[in-house]
């Protein structure tokens, strides 16, 4: 005989053995088992008392003296067949066929009578393996297939779009069982003699049969379905409707050139302006690559009053800021680690340094950076250090009160709306300038720069000097005065955790930091030692990584610096907070207290807000960490977290201009999930092969 | 011929300047393309001459030429007929020929405009295959094949129109050699290439092609099967093929070819790529839901598949109802509203050349069906017996078997005669079910009237079983004149057909009245079974030695016949026993020895003959002990005790010193010699 092991070797199943970790699950992908959980095993209750069981309730034996048909007993599995498996199989194996080799193998509906084998009553399907007939709930069989035996392998399959039901015998398939199932049945076992036993194979293991075929083959006709549905297109109005949603994607997310080139050739237009395309488009790339800073400033200037009348996206914004900032590409933090192999002064430095980064002499000002921009920029940046310096002063006495922080975030929030006033007229005169520079029909224009030695570079947002130039002043501080940096983030860090225990004693904190200050068991010198711990190995960096990589990632940033954009996670391997920079790490500490800060003012004003609360406290465990990309933190680290906060301030900006906050196509997409998930509540086994990311062509 | 058909281009056609020329096909390409009624006309015409005498032209530029191959290519694309008027008026040769021309020169300075030429040829080659009436190329060698084959790889358009050249041009009547010889110009490693393709026009008929290939060969699949490409071997890129979300003909056509991979023993049964893969691929195709194309060709595979073992049938016929399924071929006799009928130019692409055009009929479906259906019934019940009873129960096939039997057409005939054959094993079926449809009668009609000789073989061999001394039919196939014929049958230069009557014959002369044996020496006469016993196939012999040991049974026949034919039979006898042959034969002529001695009157033929007793006393005592007992048990025939003359023949044989030989054998170890020598022992006094 054909046994299983021996099939299963030469073509093991590909379902089943894909994943690693959980075989089942991996059978049923678009079941969501936290509403439909899978049977896994058989149920301890729901068996009748002549069943026993074994082996993780996986292994059936029959413990009653079997006389007669009325000593019968079956088991059902522990959940039933959720809808959403679309064709769902499990496999059984004789291990003995006791006395008489009444087992019977099948399905039923919970609250069945257990005292009978499967197939014998309503709602109840059974294949029998004395005479090898088929009892469609009724207590007389129809012959159906082969008898079976100890040794033989049955497989029992259910179709869950066609509501069928067959059986395998040792990988055989032996065809349709049972028609028009009724929906929540379980996989059942019954037994009837004394020595019978069977073991389930719920997936966990490789079956048989192979299922995988069975189940692509079930795709491809879902597929087939879906691709062939008529659709009612009288007068071209489905096509329409297709262009439109197109085009209103591709307006959405701001690629302006697509979009245009698509209206023009689909003759229609669209409700937004070119420029206001591109403006949300640069704010998007800018967020997309982690320069948060920039971003932030960009909306200010071109989109004054959004961020002020929406706390929780500015807070949002601010606390990707602050991720980015640890990730090292914020634009402050990066410019202060790239700082050491920048080109001399003379060469206009490249947009993302500009202005944001000290000199690596700490006697120039950043004004030398920022000098590019020949006309308006001088004196808001003058206006920044000032902003900067005030909150810097606020920060300083905020290490020995707490109650200076509430008149920290005024001060902030004023001189921010100050710059933004001055600075629009910038930003408007660098509109024009680059749309004189590039034809209209390129994409990504606006941002697009050259090469590193030519003047025309499009200055950045001088905005964004705000919060980044403080770190001209902190960033020529020494090891000593990072020290007390540190303590005070530490403060402001147990001051968070603890939720508005706001001590000043700093010594005695330390319990409340997460693992890098366990780690330190003794008391406050042992926190100059993770710093300088931190520090050292940053030297390390900056002779190796720091140097060589900063250098080459310097060199690719100047070629395609804007007009790609990478969406760049800093390099594997020798990664360091904030880039490993002192410098920049004490800014990121002191946007940390800034953020911390408008926290509480945020939760004052406008009341609690979980989610406001738990980004922070994720964001700040980050500091916990030697490494923060290998914790269990992490994941915000991934620039791939970096899209929904871009979606979020897309949306916001296109509800303030009265657009939609989402474009059809996505809508439509978000309908047809729910849809999906709405047929797999309603017991529509399509639905496990109507994967819309299947459809899209995107991977899971 | 309207004015219409005299356009000013043909007269151009035919100019000398060749600029003018090329104008004039130019526009007769124009023409041509997509209009089957203008490719009709040009074809009547006679401009394919011209164009052809262009081609082979030397002189002339490859453009034109490509020109004339497209105009060429568009004719072939047309109906049938059109291309058969093609291969008529000379195509064939030439573009083989420019083949060969263009690869063999090709190497020159226009090589791109060469490639688009030689493209050209083979996509014009190919749509004359495709249509199946083009004989396979005139010169089948290696030269023409490598080329051929050569073109193969790249690019996908050439690939495509290698792989329907060769799938077509090596269909059924391919010989074993012809075979053998595409697989040495190297077709086995492009079929191997080409199955990885990413075009399924291209993977399909590489499919056909290896299919054709491996049909009956064995060498060719042993090859075949262990060629690999991409680091997969063929099999498991067939199995691949296979995948249930491959195209529905990949499907079919990977199945069939794995089929004949296994029939030609380069797989086997157990194979986990035919016992569950190609079974079940098979089984699914021949589902309700399936063409009728697809249901039959299945068919036909699954009854070739499931043929010879008996695992197959078993696992065959639980899988999926194929039993019940197969009923429903039976049923489907009229054709159900054909399914909007597939347009010719796509149908052909997707059957398998093998079967090309076979389906074009709708009016023919039921019959193929019925065929198809037939066929796997026989494959099925060949061996088990089990098996063979779910089959005769199914409803109505046994009406069907014998109306089949009497009315269809040769090739359903010929289905419901194996499909009887596997069923007349059944001892049960015999004694009930045939005897109940008294299928004798259009079976003997059958023999009787049939040319077909594979038809007349299946037909005997079903005979040989109703003629069982069990079976009720017996008395009613002799009044059919049963002897008769099967004694012509016996004078058939086929030795397959020989042997089914003589085997027929044995088995009708078991246990029969004394009348029918007569019958059977009568007709047969003695001059025959001579020849027969001098047949140089052993399994004749051997029924022909069968037949007499069945002949002489029970005493009284015995005598009488040996009264009539003792003395050519003991020539007859002695002529086996001296001749070369193997111990199973020799050990049959004793057996008639042992027979004859028990006759009262015959026992004579023997003891009057000195030198039969001592080549018997020789086999008492040589190392064989199947040999020894039917010796021993001859002479203890001769010397049984009650008879009349016992102690006469016991003096005289115990004289020749057959007494101490059978003590002597008394030390043997062997059971049943020693019980053989002990009775005999008993029986001197």
């Amino acid at each position: 005989m054909a046994t299983g092991s021996g099939r299963c070797s030469v073509e093991p199943p590909v379902f089943g053995s894909q994943t690693g970790q959980d075989p089942i699950k991996a059978l049923y992908p678009m079941v969501n088992e936290e509403e439909t959980p899978l049977p896994r095993c058989w149920s301890s209750k729901d068996k009748y008392s002549f069943i026993g069981l074994s082996q993780n309730n996986l292994r059936v034996h029959y413990k009653g003296h079997g006389k007669n048909h009325k000593d019968a007993a079956s088991v059902r599995a522990t959940h039933p067949i959720p809808a959403a498996c679309g064709l769902y199989y499990y496999e059984v194996k004789i291990v003995s066929k006791g006395r008489d080799g009444y087992m019977g193998i099948g399905l039923s509906s919970q609250g069945v009578n257990m005292n009978r084998l499967p197939g014998w009553d309503k709602n109840s399907f059974g294949y029998h393996g004395d005479d090898g007939h088929s009892f469609c709930s009724s207590g007389s069989g129809h012959p159906y297939g082969p008898t079976f035996t100890t040794g033989d392998v049955i497989g029992c399959g259910i179709n869950l779009i066609d509501n069928v039901c067959f059986y395998t015998k040792n990988g055989h398939y032996l065809g349709v069982a049972f028609t028009d199932l009724p929906p929540q049945l379980y996989p059942t076992v019954g037994l009837q003699t004394p020595g019978e036993v069977v073991d389930a194979n719920f997936g966990q293991a490789p079956f048989v049969f192979d299922i995988g075929e069975m189940m692509r083959e079930l795709q491809c006709r879902v597929r087939t379905t879906i691709q062939n549905f008529p659709v009612p297109d009288t007068h071209g109005q489905w096509q329409t409707m297709l262009h439109r949603m197109v085009s209103t994607y591709l307006v959405h997310h701001g690629y302006c050139a697509t979009a245009e080139a698509f209206a023009r050739s689909t003759s229609q237009d669209f409700d937004e302006e070119l420029t206001s395309i591109k403006n949300r488009q640069k704010i998007q790339k800018l967020v997309l690559g982690g320069r948060m800073g920039e971003a932030i400033e960009t909306v200010q200037q071109l989109y004054p009053g959004l961020l002020e009348n929406n706390h929780n996206l500015l807070f949002m914004l601010k606390v990707r800021q602050f991720i980015e900032m640890v990730n090292g590409t914020d634009t402050e933090v990066r410019g202060i680690s790239r700082s050491p192999p920048r080109p001399p002064p003379s060469t206009s430095p490249p947009c993302w340094s500009n202005g944001r980064t000290p000199d690596p002499l700490p006697g120039t000002s950043c004004s030398a950076g920022s000098s590019t921009n020949t006309t308006s920029t001088t004196p808001v940046i003058q206006q920044h250090t000032s902003v900067i310096q005030s909150t810097k002063s606020v920060i300083g006495g905020s290490s020995s009160s707490g109650g200076g922080l509430s008149s920290t975030a005024t001060t902030t929030t004023t001189t921010t709306s100050t710059t933004t006033t001055t600075t629009t007229t910038t930003e408007e005169l660098n509109q024009r300038n680059s749309a004189q520079d590039h034809c209209p029909g390129s994409p990504a224009t606006t941002t697009s720069a050259t090469n590193g030695a030519t003047p025309v570079i499009h200055p950045p947002p001088p905005t964004s000097n705000t919060s980044s130039s403080s770190s001209s002043s902190s960033s020529s501080s020494n090891l000593q005065d990072s020290d007390t940096e540190m303590e005070c983030v530490e403060t402001n860090n147990s001051s968070n955790s603890s939720h508005l225990h706001t001590s000043s004693t700093p010594p005695t904190t330390t319990t409340n930091i997460t693992p890098q200050a366990s780690n330190s068991t003794t008391t406050s010198s042992s926190r100059t030692v993770t710093v300088q711990d931190s520090t050292s190995v940053h030297s390390e960096a900056a002779h190796s990584n720091g140097f060589s990589n900063g250098f080459s990632r310097h060199i690719d940033m100047q070629d395609d610096c804007d007009e790609a954009m990478e969406v760049e996670s800093s390099s594997a391997g020798g990664r360091k907070m904030c880039g490993g920079n002192p410098a920049a790490i004490e800014r990121m500490l002191a946007f940390g207290r800034e953020v911390q800060h408008m926290s509480q003012v945020l939760r004052r004003d406008l009341g609690k807000n979980d989610h406001n609360k738990k980004i922070l406290q994720d964001a700040f465990s980050l500091l916990a960490y030697n490494d923060p990309w290998n914790s269990p933190v992490g994941w915000q680290l991934d620039p791939l977290q970096r899209e929904p906060v871009c979606q979020s301030l897309n949306s916001a900006i296109l509800e303030s201009h009265q657009l939609p906050r989402r474009p059809p196509l996505e809508i439509c997409v978000a309908h047809t999930r729910q849809l999906i998930n709405l047929m797999s509540r309603s017991g529509l086994g399509s639905c496990a092969f109507a994967s819309v990311d299947s459809v899209l062509g995107t991977p899971q | 011929m309207d004015v219409e058909h005299s356009r000013a281009y043909i007269d151009q056609l035919y100019s000398n300047d060749s600029q003018k020329c090329f104008q004039a096909v130019s526009e007769l390409k124009f023409a041509v393309i997509g209009s089957v009624r203008e490719k009709g006309s040009i074809i009547e015409q006679g401009v394919v001459v011209r164009l052809l005498q262009i081609l082979r032209a030397p002189d002339l530029d490859v453009l034109l030429k490509t020109e004339v191959a497209t105009v060429l290519n568009s004719l072939a694309k047309g109906l049938p007929e059109h291309a058969s008027a093609l291969v008529q008026a000379g195509i064939l040769p030439v573009l083989w020929e420019q083949l060969d021309a263009c690869t063999g020169g090709g190497g020159g300075g226009s090589s791109s405009s060469g490639g688009v030429y030689t493209q050209m040829l083979l996509c014009c080659l190919r749509s004359i295959y495709r249509h199946g009436c083009a004989p396979p190329p005139p010169a089948w060698d290696h030269k023409l094949l490598s080329t051929l084959i050569h073109h193969g790889y790249h690019p996908p358009s050439n690939q495509e129109c290698v792989a329907n050249i060769l799938a077509h041009a090596c269909k059924v009547p391919t010989t074993c050699e012809q075979q053998q010889q595409l697989v040495e110009a190297g077709g086995a490693d492009l079929v191997a290439c080409m199955l990885c393709s990413p075009v399924t026009r291209v993977q399909l008929p590489a499919l056909h092609c290896l299919t054709a290939m491996c049909y009956n060969n064995e060498r060719v699949s042993n090859v075949m099967a262990t060629k690999s490409y991409g680091g997969k071997a063929v099999p498991d890129l067939l199995a691949g093929l296979m995948a249930r979300d491959r195209p529905r003909e990949m499907q079919l056509a990977a199945a069939t070819a794995l089929t004949f991979l296994h029939r030609a023993g380069a797989l086997s049964a157990d194979d986990p790529k035919i016992i569950y893969k190609t079974l079940q691929c098979l089984v699914r195709f021949c589902r309700r839901d399936r063409e009728v194309w697809e249901r039959v060709e299945a068919g036909n595979t699954l009854a070739y598949l499931t043929e010879r073992s008996i695992h197959l049938q078993r696992t065959a016929a639980m899988t999926d109802h194929l039993i019940l399924t197969m009923n429903d071929y039976l049923k489907d006799t009229t054709p159900s509203t054909p399914p909007p009928t597939p347009t010719p130019a796509t149908h052909p692409i997707s059957v398998s050349p093998i079967s090309c055009r076979q389906y074009d009929n709708p009016s023919t479906w039921p019959e193929l069906m019925l065929e198809a259906a037939l066929k796997v019934y026989a494959s099925l019940g060949a061996n088990d017996e089990d098996i063979r009873q779910r089959v005769i129960k199914t409803d109505g096939l046994m009406n069907t078997i014998v109306a089949s039997l009497s009315a269809a057409s040769p090739p359903v005939q010929l289905a419901a005669v194996r499909c009887l054959h596997s069923l007349s094993r059944s001892v049960q079926t015999l004694r009930t079910t045939f005897q109940d449809h008294m299928v004798w009668r259009p079976l003997m009609t059958v023999l009787k009237t049939s040319t077909n000789e594979e038809l007349v073989a299946v037909s005997s061999s079903t005979l040989c079983n109703l003629l069982l001394e069990f079976s009720p039919s017996k008395e009613h196939i002799l009044d059919q004149g049963a002897v008769e014929f099967l004694c012509g049958l016996t004078r058939r230069p086929h030795p397959g057909l020989r042997l089914n009557a003589v085997w027929a014959l044995m088995n009708m002369a078991f246990q029969a009245e004394h009348r029918v044996k007569m019958s059977i020496l009568h007709h047969l006469g003695t001059d025959q079974i001579f020849r027969l016993l001098s047949d140089t196939d052993v399994h004749i012999l051997m029924k022909t030695l069968g037949l007499l040991r069945n002949l002489l049974s029970t005493k009284a026949h015995i005598d009488q016949i040996m009264q009539n034919h003792g003395k050519e039979i003991m020539q007859a006898i002695i002529l086996i026993l001296e001749g070369e042959h193997c111990a199973e034969v020799k050990e049959q002529a004793l057996c008639i020895l042992a027979n004859i001695a028990d006759g009262d009157v015959a026992k004579a033929a023997i003891m009057s003959n000195e030198d039969v007793l001592k080549k018997l006393m020789n086999y008492m005592v040589i190392p064989n002990v199947k040999l020894q007992i039917a010796a021993t048990f001859c002479i203890s025939n001769l010397i049984w005790n009650v008879e009349e003359g016992a102690a006469e023949r016991q003096n005289k044989l115990r004289e020749m010193g057959v007494y101490k030989l059978l003590q002597n054998l008394m030390t043997t170890t062997d059971t049943g010699l020693f019980d053989k020598v002990k009775t005999a022992l008993q029986q001197f006094h």
